[in-house]
């Protein structure tokens, strides 16, 4: 590569049903929020990366269009990603090439979702048909998933509760529920079986940003924290459907890690890395992620969840600040996961840091699990592994 | 420190009215032209990255589908832009820069067919204060063509030269959906549409798509005799307010050309993105393009507007005037948005 590409600063609305701000006046306040945390301004930003997930979700078509007054974009490049759900990660790696490529010095990228502004089932299932929402899509996945590693039912209660009692040290999260308990989980109603109401997202409004930029650029941002610098990023895509195909632990999720981990130089994920962000919109997923990026052997997820290895303290914490089952703003959850990667090893992450933490994964799926888009921050540019 | 990248293969569907087929199968007989034509091994191509948008196919995460259109089984590292193919083209050449990878498979697609391009188009306008006036692309570029009148920059004359010269030339183009030799004062006798502008001012409505292959140095040349080589791309936007606009010039479009340091006397062909004849007066002024660049030779967007591919379709019409030596360096441009909001160019350049 020939520029090594650092995040200097990160932006985050507060993640609600926010009635209080357009959609210019939520990205615009995640954008001054990482300009601000960079000490840099909108002078200092090169080119624009948007990304959000279907246009549908608001009815608004491009919105780079509509948005780009906010963003301070007039006379600048902005670049519209989209690749379903993962498009946040997705949006935060192509950011991360405009560096790397040498032809950027400093690029702002954001994302964002206002559902509150649309109808998600309705724009979910083209605006006719009905459609299952997406825990039905997944539900038989899950249910596959149960029956070939033996878990034990109360394996998604217990991700369930975790995630929301790590919300409760994140201010931003959407959901703050106090009183969560295993018992609370079970007797919430059920959904799609095995999921309940309680294993299930929240439909957030919200917006991230990231501040990137090149080794000459850290020296000119007036951050007080330490940058994160991008180790290594991989992307994979596989048909939606095709014989022979695993959904329950994708060949594009299983290659997407494969690649990351090589490119980083990691050859034991679950030693190396000290924390994790994953896509976990339904409880089950995070042992199923646990297994397809090879952080342990397959059968074995479940078992990490039930020793508490994922909880803050455990030996491989997962979505720290609550993850996407405490907030969903589906277009900015993606790049949520990648930015609390890098707040974990810059040190900022406050109540829900992970002591000590220096290389962090975040990661994001999208459409039926065929889309996976990844990275691995670390504070050190140059990290060596054992 | 800029790696050179080159096209080495190109592919274009005809400009259909309305395409029966889906969109994937499009795509898909694209890449397996470019496929044959290279010899190249679809699981050998490092990067595949699309351009397309959700409203035209009236369905959300339509792109998925598109993936069978190019294969990814095994799973490949691929992308999507919700943007014209030519930003598509933009982020592969930015990746290729990163100077790990060397081969990018680069696709954009469109179905108008299925929709109402006036319906459907108002809602990329501010959702809160401007698209429920429902103010749409016709009527922007109508105020984009009055403005025009009333600076002085251009008559309907220079419109409708600018449709019959456009007419004519896609006459050679055998991709192109509207073709005819038509004079200016025929044309100036059409009653008007959206005044000043006249039916033949608008683009057809157009199902399409356009697809090429691009690598980086030496992997260029061993792939074709000819690699047509991208000598820079630059983008830029403008404010979505039309009243903060001055709709007579293309700001956005000088800034990309300065930062390029584009010198228009070296170029032999433009291929600008005009889907209202004003917007080549507009552009024309912007690029201060002189005599000696022949624009629009295929007939342009006015002879065929596959919407997501349009800009695309412009830089595989520039790279295949290359490759046949009709000209050895020319301008493609690319544009998103109402009267030209948002404006990429693209340099290419034959080996000399």
């Amino acid at each position: 590569m020939a520029e090594r590409c650092a995040v200097v600063g990160l932006g985050q609305t507060k993640y609600d049903r926010c009635l209080r701000v357009t959609m210019d006046g939520l990205v615009r306040e995640a954008a001054l929020k990482a300009l601000d945390d960079a000490g840099l301004t909108f002078a200092d930003i090169d080119a624009i990366v948007l990304g959000k997930a279907p246009d549908a979700l608001e009815g608004v078509m491009m919105p780079e269009l509509s948005l780009c007054d906010a963003l301070n974009a007039v006379g600048k490049p902005i670049h519209r990603v989209h690749t379903a759900g993962s498009v946040g990660a997705s949006t935060a790696i192509s950011a991360v090439t405009l560096i790397e490529s040498g032809m950027y010095n400093t690029v702002l990228t954001v994302a964002y979702e206002k559902q509150s502004d649309g109808d998600f089932m309705w724009a979910l299932s083209g605006g006719k048909s009905g459609g299952q929402g997406a825990g039905g899509s997944f539900a038989p996945w899950i249910r596959n998933y149960i029956a070939r590693s033996g878990a034990p039912e109360h394996i998604g209660w217990k991700v369930a509760v975790k995630d929301r009692l790590n919300a409760l040290k994140n201010p931003l999260a959407h959901l703050h529920m106090e009183d969560i308990n295993l018992e609370s989980v079970k007797e919430s109603p059920m959904l799609w079986e095995p999921l309940t109401f309680y294993e299930a997202c929240p439909s957030s409004d919200g917006a991230a940003a990231m501040v990137m930029t090149n080794k000459a650029g850290v020296k000119r941002s007036s951050s007080k924290a330490p940058p994160a610098w991008v180790i290594a990023h991989a992307k994979r895509t596989e048909l939606a459907v095709y014989p022979g195909r695993d959904p329950v632990k994708p060949l594009a999720g299983v290659d997407c890690a494969k690649e990351l981990y090589k490119k980083a130089g990691i050859t034991d994920p679950r030693k190396q890395i000290d924390c994790a962000e994953l896509y976990v919109p339904f409880s089950w997923f995070e042992p199923m992620w646990l297994e397809t990026h090879l952080i342990c052997e397959e059968g074995d997820g479940w078992k990490m969840v039930d020793e508490g290895a994922t909880e803050i303290g455990g030996d491989f914490p997962v979505c720290m600040s609550g993850g996407v089952l405490s907030s969903n703003p589906i277009g900015a959850s993606g790049m949520v996961r990648c930015l609390e990667a890098a707040n974990q090893v810059r040190g900022t992450a406050g109540d829900y840091q992970v002591d000590g933490a220096k290389v962090a994964m975040g990661q994001a799926y999208g459409g039926a699990s065929n889309y996976f888009a990844m990275w691995i921050v670390s504070s050190d540019p140059d990290p060596t592994f054992n | 420190m800029a790696e050179d990248i080159a096209i080495v293969a190109t592919a274009l569907t005809p400009c259909y009215r309305n395409y029966a087929d889906s969109e994937p199968s499009m795509i898909m007989s694209l890449v397996n032209q470019i496929l044959e034509e290279t010899g190249v091994d679809r699981y050998k191509i490092d990067f595949t990255i699309a351009g397309s948008s959700d409203y035209l196919s009236g369905a959300p995460f339509s792109f998925i589908a598109s993936v069978d259109g190019y294969g990814a089984s095994p799973p490949v590292y691929e992308s999507h832009v919700e943007m014209d193919g030519a930003w598509a083209l933009f982020e592969a050449f930015v990746r290729l820069q990163c100077g790990d990878i060397d081969l990018a498979l680069v696709v954009g697609s469109g179905k108008s067919s299925p929709g109402s391009p006036r319906e459907i188009f108002p809602i990329q306008t501010d959702p809160y204060v401007q698209a429920p006036l429902g103010l749409d692309p016709v009527s922007v570029a109508g105020l984009q063509a009055n403005a025009l009148i009333e600076a002085g920059k251009a008559t309907e004359r220079d419109f409708a030269e600018v449709v019959s010269r456009s007419r004519r030339d896609a006459l050679s183009n055998p991709n192109a959906q509207v073709a005819k030799d038509v004079s200016v004062e025929d044309l100036l006798k059409a009653p008007y549409y959206a005044t000043p502008l006249r039916k033949h001012d608008l683009p057809p409505i157009t199902d399409g798509a356009s697809a090429m292959l691009i690598a980086r140095g030496d992997r260029a040349k061993e792939l074709c005799d000819n690699p047509v080589w991208i000598r820079g791309m630059d983008h830029r936007i403008e404010s979505h307010h039309l009243g903060l606009r001055d709709l007579t010039d293309s700001p956005s479009t000088r800034i990309a050309a300065k930062n390029l340091g584009l010198e228009v006397s070296s170029l032999d062909v433009a291929e600008l993105c005009v889907r209202y004849s004003p917007e080549e007066i507009v552009l024309r002024q912007a690029l201060e393009l002189g005599t000696n660049t022949k624009v629009n030779p295929s007939g342009g967007p006015l002879a065929g507007h596959p919407v997501m591919a349009t800009g695309l379709t412009r830089v595989v019409e520039v790279a295949r005037r290359i490759r046949l030596g009709e000209a050895s360096r020319g301008l493609a441009h690319a544009t998103s948005g109402p009267a030209l909001q948002q404006n990429l160019l693209c340099i290419l350049e034959g080996d000399a």
